[in-house]
């Protein structure tokens, strides 16, 4: 990640990356006419996200029922359920399995939960090679970088800057062309010798099935099929939340999350797999269901659909936050406002991530194309109650109490409301020019007076031009 | 009928124009305003900034004031304070434990109405009886897009305003990067945003460039003015106020 | 060894993170989404799906003469010498493909990589989504082989269409209950990482080639 910072200082550096914003400019709106153009195709589009949202509900209010129904179907199919209560646990079971099947190597499916508890890094201190897969990741991997969103990891980054990438890099591309075509097929070539040779695969899940059992990856360039086919062993890691209890429920998450995400009618390809199948793909299944903070998110009643989320992306598409500042300004796994609500509360409402949920300005874009309707401003709002509340902390600026309290002090008295509006008609005289007040002004005002003008307040207030009327 | 003024402590502070000419449409279109002084601030900027507790003072001030006002509706010329009342009122009264608060928040929302959705949405009026021969453009707020969901109520009546040059802005329903204490707090991405939609803004080659909220307007105009850029900002009212 | 400790801490939190949720509450149904209305033509629109994300479609009659020289023509179209042939796939269907080997022994990984396309059936078609579900039998074959080679073809019956992702999965419920793996295909492989640029053809299968046949 990036360091420790909180939001508004690693917002300043990436705003100042004028490459970086054009590159999210364009991809962010290509995308979201995408998502429009085919959500538009569906008549019962608002039926189904209420069907999304109701499912994810009902789900997490029995989170343990299905965990435990879900653990039972995939043991009965020849799996073997794993549970980890944080990065670490999973990180050991992930490394003990590969070493069991004998293999230095694996190949990944792009996978958000094994990026949040880091599994690379653990694999490597443990002497095994991961080797990434899905394009972006791998672009991600050979730059020695971090993702900046959900679905297209490295969005930040153009056509030019990857070509340099994988000429410097890759094997056998030394000579690769900046067209996008020429760069998928390098990594083709380079990717083929490792799926064919590879014996443990490792992925995550988008959604599994408690009922049946069934885990289901939804991807687009084959990636994920070879890692969950060809080798011997496969290991999912998925987190609790990603349990649905049916395959009719299966049936609408995948009307819902392809359009949402990609902006395609259907990805090109979904996964379904049901423990081990004789003859056909790996013969060995792990299943690790991973907490790592999720249990502290449900525990929230209102914070709890944070994990309704099915990593669609849609959400950082339209948000006029993310769309300035990228996602590695959010110093999380899970970047843009689904970040925002997520991020903290996984991490217990502790360290730079509580300046998330301020990195919005409410304008609701999010909640209007969440496909299970999250109310992420809602939620937002929420959560800055809870960091406020945890005043001890300081993760909130001391002077800002105290105004919000002397504020809160005025409004409630209209003698001293109308006291105020005539302190601050005097105070801002000799600062006025022509009606506006142009300079840096010190403390909270700063950051408004830093690029815009200040109203100076006029002769009259509404009130007295009311009672003198 | 009856209608009580929800000024909101912005307008009531910095920009009296906007509540005058609120009354002045209002009055043109034959109803009675009445203004109850006891009101000061609807606690949108606590609630919303985190500081719950503290706005619930003014949740039952804002019921006090306007409980007794009699008004068969109250009209506020604020998408976001509109929204405030009429999204988080119900929730920070329930939160508050005093059932009393909650009976009359209940009973207060419904009749609060954003300007342009009062006009259009209950009044049916879109030719409020306006001229301004200007070049302008309307940016549409984002509590009064997808809070209050007025749609192009404001547009309706700009349309019907005789002598205006209306413009297309780009990119309208973009976030102009206000967002309250964001403003503040995330100055810098805030800015980034500003300057984004003053692009929009300029390209229309507007002499006016309008919204429904004042805080909005507060944030484009001062990005304006610090430009030199020789865009005035007025809000929906005045230009429905204007003749 | 899957670390009984870590299970019961795991649900121990999850129940007591649900402590508001009342006891014994039943858990909610689906609420319905109302089915759209099932184009006229159902065969029509799968087939217009499927081209839109530029697989070739060739429609033709449901008989296997008919079925033979779509899949003569589709290898043909990209000069393909081999092939290897889903073990449930009609006799009349294989002497179609250019040297056929039925993957029955299953064939090594190696032989996979070499040839160049494959042929199968599958199960069913979904017409909004232009979308070939292989189910895991016969007809459709094990996974590796509509993976690894290069072409693809896919004969697609059009009586085996559906309208909609909902039914599809509805009917799918047999074959994973039975353990089989389930594959659904829109379109050659493809990436958008780049710049959001669309690239046909990564890893899976670079070209689809889809008959559909009635």
């Amino acid at each position: 990640m990036n360091g420790p910072r909180r939001f508004p200082e690693a917002a300043r550096e990436a705003l100042g990356d004028s490459q970086l914003r054009a590159n999210l400019r364009r991809a962010t709106h290509t995308i979201r006419d995408r998502r429009a153009a085919v959500v538009a195709e569906i008549g019962e589009w608002e039926a189904l996200r209420e069907a999304g949202r109701a499912i994810k509900e009902a789900t997490m209010r029995h989170l343990d029922v299905h965990l435990e129904a879900l653990e039972r179907s995939v043991t009965d199919r020849g799996g073997v359920v794993h549970w980890a209560r944080d990065a670490a646990e999973a990180n050991a079971t992930v490394a003990r399995l590969v070493h069991e099947a004998g293999a230095r190597e694996v190949v990944k499916v792009k996978s958000l939960a094994t990026d949040e508890i880091g599994l690379n890094d653990a694999l490597a201190a443990e002497g095994i090679t991961a080797h990434e897969t899905d394009l972006a990741e791998l672009i991600v991997q050979l730059a020695h970088d971090t993702p900046s969103h959900i679905l297209v990891p490295a969005i930040h980054r153009n056509r030019a800057e990857i070509a340099a990438l994988f000429r410097r890099t890759l094997p056998g591309a030394q000579g690769v062309s900046d067209e996008p075509a020429a760069l998928a097929e390098a990594a083709r070539r380079f990717l083929r010798e490792r799926f064919l040779g590879a014996r443990v695969g490792v992925s995550g899940a988008n959604f599994a099935v408690a009922q049946t059992g069934t885990v289901c990856v939804v991807e687009s360039e084959g990636n994920g099929r070879m890692c969950t086919t060809l080798p011997e062993v496969l290991i999912t890691v998925m987190g609790i939340e990603k349990v649905i209890p049916s395959l009719a429920d299966l049936g609408v998450m995948l009307q819902l999350l392809p359009r949402s995400s990609t902006g395609e009618r259907m990805n090109p390809y979904t996964s379904l797999w049901t423990g081990v199948a004789p003859d056909d793909g790996p013969q060995a299944f792990h299943l690790v269901l991973l907490d790592n903070g999720r249990t502290d998110v449900l525990a929230d009643a209102t914070g709890r659909q944070a994990l309704h989320c099915i990593r669609c992306s849609a959400c950082l598409n339209v948000c006029p936050v993310y769309e300035r500042t990228g996602g590695h300004a959010y110093g999380d796994t899970y970047p843009g406002p689904i970040g925002a609500i997520l991020a903290p509360q996984l991490h217990g409402m502790r360290g730079p991530t509580t300046s998330l949920p301020w990195a919005s300005t409410l304008c609701g874009a999010c909640a209007d194309v969440c496909p299970v309707g999250i109310d992420i401003p809602g939620v937002l709002i929420h959560l800055r109650g809870r960091v406020v509340a945890q005043a001890a902390r300081g993760d909130v600026p001391a002077g800002e109490r105290l105004g919000m309290e002397a504020m809160a002090r005025v409004f409630s008295s209209r003698r001293r409301y109308e006291a105020a509006q005539r302190l601050a008609r005097a105070g801002a005289r000799p600062l006025a020019r022509g009606g506006r007040i142009e300079h840096r002004l010190p403390g909270p005002l700063a950051g408004w007076t830093m690029s815009r003008d200040l109203p100076a307040p006029p002769a009259q207030t509404f009130r007295e031009w009311w009672r003198a009327r | 009928m009856r209608v009580a003024l929800f000024i909101t402590c912005l307008a009531d502070t910095l920009f009296p124009e906007v509540g005058r000419a609120t009354v002045t449409v209002l009055e043109r279109l034959g109803h009675e305003v009445v203004f109850p002084e006891e009101q000061t601030c609807c606690g949108q900027m606590h609630a919303n900034t985190g500081y719950r507790a503290e706005s619930v003072p003014l949740v039952r001030r804002f019921a006090r004031a306007f409980e007794g006002a009699g008004a068969d509706a109250i009209v506020c010329p604020s998408g976001s304070c509109t929204a405030m009342v009429r999204d988080q009122y119900a929730g920070l009264a329930a939160a508050s434990g005093d059932a009393g608060l909650e009976a009359s928040v209940t009973a207060l929302v419904p009749r609060v109405f954003e300007l342009s959705q009062f006009l259009v949405g209950e009044l049916g009026v879109e030719d409020v009886g306006a001229a301004f021969p200007h070049r302008v453009t309307y940016h549409p707020t984002c509590h009064s897009l997808r809070l209050l969901r007025v749609g192009d109520a404001p547009l309706r009546l700009l349309r019907a305003v005789r002598g205006i040059d209306l413009v297309e802005l780009g990119e309208a329903e973009a976030c102009c990067g206000f967002g309250g204490t964001f403003a503040v707090k995330n100055a810098d991405t805030s800015t980034a945003m500003l300057t984004d939609k003053l692009q929009h803004v300029l390209a229309t080659g507007a002499e006016v460039c309008t919204a429904a909220d004042s805080s909005c307007l507060m944030h484009l105009g001062g990005g304006l003015s610090r430009r030199r850029a020789g865009v005035r900002t007025m809000h929906l009212a005045e230009i429905l106020a204007a003749t | 060894m899957s670390g009984g400790a870590a299970r019961a801490a795991v649900l121990a939190r999850v129940r007591s993170a649900l402590a508001d949720v009342p006891a014994g509450e039943p858990g909610a149904a689906v609420p319905a989404v109302p089915a759209a209305a099932a184009p006229d033509d159902l065969a029509g629109l799968f087939a217009d799906r499927v081209a839109d994300y530029r697989a070739t479609v060739t429609r033709c009659a449901a008989d296997d003469a008919a079925i033979a020289a779509a899949i003569g023509e589709a290898f043909a179209r990209h000069g393909a010498g081999s092939s290897v042939v889903a073990p449930g796939v009609p006799e009349a269907w294989r002497a179609a493909a250019p040297g056929p080997e039925v993957d029955e022994p299953a064939l090594a990984l190696e032989r996979l990589d070499a040839v160049d396309g494959v042929l199968s059936g599958c199960a069913l078609g979904i017409a909004e989504t232009g979308t070939i579900i292989l189910d895991g039998a016969r007809r459709s074959g094990r996974r590796a082989i509509t993976l690894v080679p290069d072409l693809h073809v896919c004969v697609v019956l059009a009586a085996d269409v559906v309208a909609g992702v909902a039914e599809a999965t509805a009917r799918l419920g047999a074959a994973i209950v039975a353990g089989r793996p389930v594959t659904l295909v829109s379109g050659p492989s493809a990436t958008s990482d780049i710049e959001l640029d669309r690239v046909e053809g990564v890893h899976g299968p670079r070209r689809l080639e889809v008959v559909l046949a009635g």
